[in-house]
């Protein structure tokens, strides 16, 4: 089994901070792959250099043996490497419905601009498209509900809707789960994961609940300051003793505000 | 639906061209300047659609002008159509490649570098004899079709030009809204990393809208010189694009229809309030923009679609 | 030579004005994310106080050193009343909103002040010619240096030391700070934003107030002289970078100089090159000379 993703010594710093640090890893098609970390670990960062949201300040990402690093986001996109996000960028006031349209419509005409100012938004394979995902992701009921206003957990099965238009072969899912009740995380996580078998999909996902990584992973990469610090499958890379101390057990957000206040002076 | 609009929209259209014979003349030439300028308003309203308002639009306005101007002025042609196809092709170029800087910025930063750019075809004109500085010039009539008119004949053929232009523009800006580059200006105004995601660029998307917006301005501009036989360069002044804003504001983003009328009513409250209130009108303005802003953000074009809305029936 | 050492002395002269206006609308932006039209009506409101009050007062033959204090008392006068009215009157009606909407009421508001000087001080034009000639000439290098803009210099030079110094060693500063940094942490943290910006805004008023005061001598004072100072200004803190005093300052001396050249080079080209300039930095800057464009966090 050939490697789909490849990456090798990724590195990012934001001026003293390094949010990733020689990162190298191979990722086989369709593998499922569990992201774990604390707050501030470097995950998204890995998601973003991978997606080409931030470029990265050293190493390379290999995507089926061609070289993506430092390449525009909107063309990671159409080579097949779609993401979802850690707070979900959908279009608020439009339905769920224009989300999933819009959606569909672009991805068919992005090859070209002039083309997409004449063609017609609906068309009926791009409707049919659209239907497709709605019901992959159980949408329906919320149809003509505007995005804003839709529940946490509905809104980010819209992102991964959306983002799975145009069948992109590798996903990567930014903690897909945040905000939502505990009683209906493996839900949602359930549906999401179906519809990726179902496609073939190779995905990497971010989570910070390690009962669903145990339980939906098969590899899990253990992050800690910028460096992938543990990484196989989930029985024993949960079961690291490092693993356990740094990343089963930490400190919640608030680290940050503070650290500005102290570097205005404001507190002693 | 959309038949049924577009329907609506050429019954208009033909209504107020036959209505046109029996206007007074100072009513005509008022509606042919709005008609001109409703022309630019409709490419505002492609941008600010997508959250976008130009300070600068007085660029293109100007420079479709002054291509007639100059035109009649330095060579022998004198037909209407190709003074504002030239017009056309030249401000579509300049926004091509103002487009190039312009459409990587947003809010602000669009709205007031817009106004620089403006601003330095304004320095130019005011400072270069040959272009009239501080004057201008007068614009030679044009002929249509090779015949030169004159009195109220001109006058209304004049103004049936400029109605069949704005008739055009109507049918091309309604076929680009219901585009896929054309819908999604909600996407491009509020989450442009999304779509970004989707593969496709914003910046170009952006930029389409700018040569679209920035050739309608050419062409209101290029019938406005015809229509006052006269350019100025406080044509390209950012005082004319505030204006023009204004009006973009008042009409709203949400129909076609809105452009016209807000631009009608504009050149009518103008007129008046010039000659009643002398020294107000810019108190008239900001105020009624002020409260266009506070109570009612939609725009005039929103009322009706509320008014819609109340009655129970479907906007499209 | 002289014509080099000319341009000089103008470009830092015109500068200096330049500083004085730009650094309240960057204060402004800064703080409160608000590019404010109004600066302009400030700037206008500033110059027509100080034509009218200090030319009163230097006619009724006081002290001179009183007739500059007066010009900075206008400046207070007008930036307070203005600032506070616009503030509490009208922005904090539209806080949350679009940018831009933000940026169209104070346009609105730009607009009606326009009428409101002309109905208050008709359409003739005011000059306030006293300070020059208090001020004096002075001979430098072979150049007729006027003492006024000599004096104009010093000010700003203190001003953006004065500016900088206090953002960094008063409470009022360090919590400004903290509220550019990040409105809604500040917010956790207690301090009081919605004060924060009311003085932010006066303070802005006041420099814009001040800008006008102290040009007024150099200029005729009449309508439409906030409509060019806006554009101006905001190519000078486009260039510098918005919300940053170095920006201001390298901003006000890159369009000084390069204004004062063409004057001098070639006159034809004055308005163009200041933008011309403003162009070319952003193709290479995209946020000006001081500004990073940071990716948001997603
Ligand atoms: N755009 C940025 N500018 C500056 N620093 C950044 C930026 N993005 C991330 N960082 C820093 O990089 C480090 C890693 O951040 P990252 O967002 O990747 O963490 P994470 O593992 O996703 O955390 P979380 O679980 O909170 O989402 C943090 O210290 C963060 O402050
Ligand atoms: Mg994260």
């Amino acid at each position: 089994m050939s490697a789909i993703l490849s990456v090798r010594g990724l590195e990012k710093t934001f001026g003293s901070v390094v949010a990733a640090r020689d990162i190298t890893l191979d990722v086989p098609r369709q593998q499922s792959i569990g992201i774990i970390g604390a707050n501030g670990a470097g995950k998204t960062t890995f998601v973003n250099m991978i997606t080409g949201y931030l470029r990265p300040s050293k190493g390379s990402i290999l995507f089926e043996d061609r070289d993506i690093t430092g390449l525009p986001s909107r063309a990671i996109t159409r080579l097949g490497i779609a993401r979802s996000f850690q707070v979900a960028q959908v279009f608020p006031s439009l339905t769920v419905d224009e989300n999933v349209a819009a959606a569909v419509a672009v991805a068919r005409t992005r090859a070209s601009l002039l083309m997409s100012a004449i063609t017609p938004l609906a068309s009926a394979p791009a409707t049919a498209e659209a239907e497709e995902l709605m019901t992959l992701f159980q949408l329906g009921d919320y149809r003509n509900a505007r995005a804003a206003t839709l529940p946490q957990g509905v809104r980010k099965l819209l992102d991964i809707a959306m983002a799975l238009v145009g069948a992109p072969r590798v996903l990567l899912l930014d903690e897909p789960t945040s905000g939502i009740s505990i009683e209906e995380k493996f839900a949602v996580m359930e549906l999401i994961m179906t519809a990726l078998a179902s496609r073939r999909t190779t995905v990497l996902f971010v989570e910070h609940d390690m009962e669903i990584v145990a339980r939906y992973a098969e590899r899990v990469l253990a992050f800690h300051d910028g460096t992938v610090i543990a990484d196989g499958p989930p029985t024993q890379a949960l079961a690291d003793p490092t693993v356990q101390t740094l990343i089963c057990g930490t400190a919640p957000l608030g680290v940050a505000a503070g650290e500005v206040l102290h570097a205005q002076g404001l507190r002693s | 639906m959309t038949w049924r609009n577009t329907l609506v929209g050429a019954l208009a259209f033909a209504v107020v061209a036959s209505a046109a014979v029996v206007l007074p003349a100072w009513l005509m030439s008022l509606a042919t300047i709005a008609l001109a300028n409703a022309l630019v308003v409709l490419g505002l309203i492609i941008l600010w659609r997508a959250g976008l308002v130009p300070f600068g639009q007085a660029l293109f306005y100007a420079t479709g002008a002054y291509t007639v101007a100059l035109l009649g002025r330095f060579t022998d042609l004198r037909d209407a159509v190709l003074f504002v196809i030239a017009a056309a092709l030249l401000s579509g170029i300049l926004a091509y490649l103002v487009g190039l800087l312009l459409a990587r910025y947003r809010d602000i930063f669009f709205a007031m570098l817009s106004l620089a750019m403006s601003m330095i075809l304004y320095g130019v004109l005011v400072k270069t004899e040959t272009l009239g500085s501080t004057d201008g010039f007068h614009v030679e009539s044009a002929t249509f079709f090779g015949s030169a008119l004159h009195g109220r004949t001109a006058e209304l053929v004049l103004f049936w030009f400029v109605l069949a232009w704005c008739a055009l523009a109507a049918l091309v800006v309604s076929v680009y809204f219901r585009s896929v580059a054309g819908s999604l200006a909600v996407p491009v105004r509020e989450r442009e990393i999304r779509l970004e995601f989707l593969g496709i660029s914003v910046n170009r998307l952006i930029h389409l809208k700018l040569i679209i917006a920035g050739t309608l301005a050419g062409i209101g501009g290029a019938l406005a010189a015809l229509a006052v036989e006269h350019v100025d360069p406080t044509m390209a002044y950012w005082t004319t694009s505030g204006g023009f804003v204004f009006v973009t504001i008042l009409a709203g983003a949400g129909s076609i229809a809105a452009a016209f009328i807000g631009s009608f009513l504009f050149e009518l409250v103008r007129s008046v309030a010039v000659d009643l209130m002398p020294g107000t009108w810019q108190i008239i303005l900001g105020t009624v923009l002020l409260l266009t802003i506070l109570f009612l953000p939609g725009g005039l074009g929103s009322v009706v679609t509320v008014g819609r809305r109340r009655l129970g029936i479907k906007t499209p | 030579m002289l014509t080099a050492f000319a341009i000089l002395t103008d470009g830092l002269v015109y500068a200096a004005y330049l500083f004085v206006v730009a650094i309240g609308l960057s204060l402004i932006f800064g703080v409160m994310k608000i590019l404010n039209v109004t600066h302009g009506s400030f700037y206008a409101f500033g110059a027509y106080g100080a034509a009218i009050a200090v030319g009163a007062y230097f006619n009724a033959d006081y002290a001179a050193a009183g007739g500059f204090l007066l010009m900075g008392v206008v400046a207070i006068v007008v930036g307070l009343v203005l600032g506070l009215l616009i503030e509490r009157g009208l922005l904090r009606v539209v806080y949350g909103r679009d940018e831009v909407v933000v940026v169209l009421v104070t346009y609105s508001a730009f607009l009606i002040l326009e009428d409101v000087l002309r109905l208050l001080w008709g359409t003739e034009s005011y000059a306030l010619y006293q300070p020059l000639a208090i001020g004096g000439n002075v001979m430098v290098g072979g150049l007729v240096l006027s003492g006024y803009d000599i004096g104009l210099v010093v000010f700003a030079i203190v001003l953006a030391f004065a500016a900088s110094y206090a953002l960094r060693h008063t409470r009022y500063g360090r919590l400004l700070t903290v509220v550019i940094f990040d409105r809604e942490l500040a917010a956790a943290f207690g301090i009081n934003v919605s004060v924060m910006y009311t003085v932010t805004f006066v303070l802005g008023a006041i420099l814009g107030a001040l800008g006008g005061a102290v040009m007024a001598p150099k200029i005729a004072v009449t309508l439409g002289i906030g409509v060019e100072v806006i554009v101006l200004a905001f190519a000078v803190v486009i260039i510098g970078g918005l919300g940053s005093i170095e920006g201001a300052l390298i901003g006000a001396l890159i369009v000084g100089t390069c204004r004062a050249a063409a004057v001098h080079l070639v006159p034809q080209l004055e308005l163009f090159v200041i933008y011309a300039v403003m162009a070319l930095v952003l193709v290479f800057r995209p946020y000006g000379l001081f500004t990073r464009a940071q990716p948001r966090k997603i």
